[in-house]
């Protein structure tokens, strides 16, 4: 799952749409369905394996529909829909943050329905921002690198070990580079908001030459591959799914935390066939009751009866306060922190 | 209680009124509540859009010479931690937008905390524009802070405090009205108690009115005594009106029939004594006449004031035939009483009921022949019947019911001294105990039948 | 008999008083209250007609009065006023009957033997004349061969002929004193009942006895 450029896409939208470039698409497929009348357009930063499964059982139960299905990175999902106006009826994007930000700057229509209405207040904004999954920012260690470690289970224990093992981690702990990654920027800033230790753990990580991704996928490839010893804020859903076919992988769920990212979907104001998407919105708000869609497309489902507290599952809340880190100067100050602490030891 | 002479009723009117007044104080009070809670929904829209600028104006900081800003978290997520609306922010030096929305409006001038309401990206929204004077190194730079909001919010707010105000006044209202409902008829209960004192009265009751009555009450209370005063010395009046002038005439009448007899008695030449006899019966008539009349009058009187108490016909009945048997001895007329029933429960006016036996009996002693019987047949099954057969002349020519009718008498009865009266007074007994009278000839041989049904109990 | 008649209006009280000396009874007069009870006072009476308005005071009081006293003697109300209001008083306050002015002598005369007649016997009121008794309060005739109820004309005809024996009464005479004034009938009605009281006599000593041109008489024929 690539969230690439979105500096780029940044540029664009502080200059406000002054560059006329149109938005890069990666993949596109056009389902037929059985007998279509009509066409969904999506656009989605969910790449069409992982995301097939799910369109062919929407076109299962809606054999009028036809879907397009666009995926692009979010930067360029932003930009199509906030500069451009491109002509999608519905947006699945990972990108909380851009999304909110559509919904709040008016791109976004206003849904009610019996299913969304059963959503829990956690998994909605304004009743235009509809999350249909929950996954989780989770620890992923090589089980050979901690033969004889004990594997952490809170941050504190984490900055621990790595303070106190340093030649052991030297080079072999691995995260998102922020400035290349929407969604690792996203985790990054909600990390901070929700606990004072991740600064330390920024700066101890700098101490020990960590390498920088830009997608969880490499990320985990490391990590089997015995590059790395650990990999810090990786999907979970994503890991779970490359697990099925790698050994010599644990997942370590954080105990004191764990970042809940939410998958949703926006009905475009502009939307053709805002039918369409409101039956797929509803359709993808009831994902939880069909397990074999997100086992085959390794998206967990918005789960309604799950108390995420108990857990320490930690939803990362949709609204305005998502806003605050698409603000330029935070970014800039965020950003420039965040090297800082990072980039000590190995300047880029 | 008659309403035939009610104009409207006074608890209709008061409960009315006081409902009236009742809606109208839940109208206000509707309004005052929506108001007030309005304004207090709105302070707390504008509270926290000032808090939020506040935050961020103290988040400025001087960066070599620039004005830099770390938006706090929390200035915009408080804004979500309330209601779900649209946040939209912009800071501005010196009318340079530092970061945040570029079209978002600056205020023209601005002295303190301004509030503003205006249309933004197709929504209403209520925005909070703040100046801060910022100085950086040596240069002092004019910052401008605005943070808007969407206001539905305050619209749910504001309709949900609508219900709950209308709500609130409705249950007021319902409650008032509930009261002036309770209080119209405890204020109004005197004048009904009053009210149901008098009508239980019986028609012949007039002792004043003694009920304790309220203030307001009193002059109504003592308007009514001076009139029942009034109607009770009226009715004395015409009562002994009535004695005197039966007395007045009856007796000079009593005189000259008495000195006729005895100069009867007296006379032999036959042609004087047949005068002397005419001039007799026209004294019956006329005397007879007068007291049918007086009869039917007292029987009118009766009637108006009717006042039913327990009795037994069959003794009613004896004791008329008693009282008329020394007339009917007279001509040696037998009068033979029979009834299927050893008594006939009744209630009814004993005297009205004996007046109007009295009238039957005699027009059958008058009728009948000497050496003849009067047969009385008391017969009870729906209802009661008490048949008088003599062995007169029966009734002829005409409607026999038509006898019924005031003065109006057979054809064949101008040689028997009558008025005509006799009958109408028992069909008005008979109908003011909601009977009837049947008159007939007598199926067997000669003779008539005059029959008073009452209803049973 | 002996009758006190208490009567504020002199002319009706002398035309009564004489009417009832007409067929022999004696009528003491009182014309106020005050002269009433004066009058029972020192004489007893058979039966007592009194009438309502009186001008010192009502006549009701004075029935009331006589009612209290040990005095049994009946009283016949003259009323002047509508039946129907005085009939209740009058009888609960003690009169044993009442007629109305103006009266027909013949119905108070039959109302004071009623009454007279349930006040009980009064020694004479009984008339004999050979063998043959009559009581005319109980209406009986009382012969060797047995008693005879009679009728009412029959012992008003029978009585007059007893009360005097021998004398002889015309028939124009008799039919006044059967006959009610409404009543029409011929003199030949009179024979009839004269015939019925034969028949009732017959077997006896007692005669009535044809005057040819004159009359009748009863007779001893024995």
């Amino acid at each position: 799952m690539r969230i690439p450029y979105f500096a780029a896409w940044l540029i664009a939208f502080i200059t406000c749409g002054s560059l006329t470039i149109a938005f890069e698409t990666e993949q596109q497929k056009f389902y037929n369905s059985s007998a279509g009348t009509s066409v969904l357009r999506i656009i989605s930063t969910a790449d069409i394996s992982s995301f097939e499964p799910i369109l062919l059982a929407f076109q299962a139960d809606n054999p009028t529909i036809d879907i397009d299905y666009v995926v692009a990175s979010s930067a360029q999902t932003m930009q199509a829909i906030y500069d451009e106006q491109a002509p999608f009826d519905l947006v699945i994007s990972s990108a909380m943050d851009l999304q909110t930000k559509l919904a709040n700057d008016g791109f976004a229509q206003t849904y009610v329905s019996s299913t969304t209405d059963s959503l829990p207040t956690w998994a909605k904004w304004r009743n235009q921002v509809f999350a249909f999954t929950q996954e989780p920012a989770v620890l992923v260690v090589s089980e050979k690198a901690f033969r004889d470690l004990p594997i952490p289970n809170t941050r504190e224990e984490l900055i621990e070990l790595l303070r106190d093992n340093p030649q052991k981690f030297w080079g072999r702990v691995g995260t998102y580079d922020v400035r290349t990654s929407g969604f690792g920027y996203m985790l990054a800033t909600q990390n901070s908001r929700n606990t004072d230790s991740f600064w330390r753990l920024t700066e101890v990580m700098g101490r020990l030459n960590t390498r920088l991704y830009c997608c969880s996928g490499e990320m985990i490839d490391d990590v089997a591959a015995g590059r790395l010893a650990m990999a810090y804020n990786v999907l979970g859903s994503y890991a779970e799914n490359r697990l099925k076919t790698l050994d010599g992988v644990k997942i370590v769920p954080m105990q004191d935390f764990v970042s809940l990212m939410l998958r949703t979907s926006i009905i475009t104001t502009n939307a053709q066939n805002a039918s369409g998407a409101k039956r797929m919105v509803d359709f993808l708000s009831m994902m939880e009751t069909r397990p074999e869609l997100s086992a085959a497309s390794g998206l967990p489902a918005v789960q309604r009866q799950e108390t995420t507290a108990a857990k320490g599952l930690r939803p990362i809340r949709l609204g305005p306060g998502l806003l605050v880190f698409l603000d330029r100067l935070k970014r800039e100050t965020f950003i420039r922190n965040w090297q800082n602490s990072i980039v000590q030891n190995n300047p880029l | 209680m008659t309403l035939r002479f009610a104009s409207g009723s006074m608890q209709g009117r008061l409960v009315i009124q006081l409902a009236l007044i009742a809606a109208l104080l839940s109208l206000v009070l509707f309004l005052v509540v929506r108001t007030v809670a309005e304004r207090a929904a709105a302070d707390t829209q504008d509270n926290i859009l000032l808090a939020s600028a506040t935050s961020i104006s103290d988040a400025l900081y001087s960066e070599r010479g620039a004005v830099r800003l770390e938006l706090p978290y929390s200035a915009l997520s408080m804004l979500g931690s309330i209601s779900e609306d649209r946040v939209f922010y912009r800071i501005a030096v010196g009318g340079e937008t530092l970061t945040g929305y570029d079209d978002l409006p600056l205020p023209t001038s601005l002295d303190a905390n301004q509030f503003d309401t205006y249309r933004y990206k197709g929504e209403t929204v209520r925005a909070v524009a703040l100046k801060r004077n910022f100085s950086t190194g040596n240069q002092s730079r004019d910052v401008t802070i605005v943070v808007a909001q969407t206001r539905l919010g305050l619209a749910a707010i504001s309709s949900r405090i609508t219900n709950t105000a209308m709500a609130t006044g409705a249950i007021f209202f319902l409650l008032a009205t509930g009261l002036s409902l309770w209080a119209a008829q405890s204020a109004l209960a005197p004048l009904t108690r009053m009210a149901g004192a008098v009508t239980r009265r019986g028609p012949s009751d007039l002792r004043p009115v003694t009920a304790k009555a309220p203030a307001e009450l009193a002059p109504l209370v003592e308007a009514l005594n001076s009139f029942i005063l009034r109607l009770k010395a009226s009715l004395n009046r015409s009562e002994d009106f009535i004695a005197e002038a039966a007395h007045r005439v009856r007796t000079p009448l009593a005189t000259v029939r008495t000195q006729a007899e005895v100069v009867h008695r007296s006379l032999n030449q036959s042609q004087n004594k047949t005068a002397l006899r005419e001039m007799i019966r026209a004294i019956d008539e006329s005397s007879r006449s007068a007291g049918q009349l007086l009869d039917h009058a007292m029987v009118n009187f009766r009637t108006d004031q009717f006042e039913t108490t327990l009795l037994d016909l069959v003794e009613l009945v004896q004791e008329t035939t008693d009282r008329l048997s020394p007339t009917a001895g007279l001509k040696d007329i037998l009068i033979n009483v029979s009834h299927d029933q050893s008594s006939f429960p009744f209630s009814g006016d004993p005297i009205l009921l004996q007046n109007a036996l009295r009238n039957i009996f005699d027009n059958a002693i008058k009728y009948s022949p000497a050496d003849s019987t009067i047969d009385v047949n008391m017969t009870s099954d729906d209802e009661y019947r008490i048949a008088v057969f003599d062995q007169g002349r029966g009734f002829q020519g005409g409607d026999a019911q038509s006898y019924l009718n005031r003065f109006s008498r057979g054809e064949n009865v101008d040689d028997v001294v009558g008025s005509g009266l006799g009958l109408t007074i028992v069909q008005e007994v008979a109908a003011a105990h909601l009977g009837r009278v049947e008159i007939q000839n007598n199926e067997t041989g000669a003779g008539a039948c005059v029959s008073l049904i009452l209803p049973r109990g | 008999m002996r009758f006190l008649l208490v009567e504020d209006n002199a002319q009706l009280a002398k035309a009564v008083s004489d009417r009832f000396a007409l067929d022999g009874h004696a009528v003491d007069h009182a014309a106020d209250l005050g002269d009433a009870q004066a009058f029972i006072e020192t004489t007893d009476y058979e039966l007592i007609l009194l009438d309502i308005m009186l001008p010192d005071g009502d006549g009701r009081d004075f029935l009331r009065r006589h009612r209290n006293s040990e005095k049994g003697t009946p009283v016949i109300v003259m009323t002047a006023r509508s039946q129907v209001s005085d009939r209740v008083s009058l009888l609960d306050l003690g009169a044993d009957d009442y007629v109305t002015k103006p009266f027909d002598f013949s119905e108070l005369e039959a109302r004071c033997r009623a009454v007279l007649r349930r006040q009980g016997g009064v020694a004479h009121n009984k008339f004999e004349f050979a063998g043959v008794t009559l009581d005319s309060l109980e209406g009986t005739l009382t012969t060797p061969l047995g008693v005879e109820t009679l009728r009412n004309r029959e012992l008003r005809l029978i009585e007059i002929f007893f009360a005097a024996p021998g004398q002889i009464f015309a028939k124009p005479h008799l039919m006044d004193r059967l006959f009610s004034f409404a009543e029409d009938v011929s003199e030949n009605a009179i024979e009839v009942y004269v015939a019925r009281i034969r028949k009732k006599l017959s077997g006896t000593h007692a005669k009535i006895e044809t005057v040819r041109g004159l009359g009748y008489r009863l007779v001893d024929q024995s």
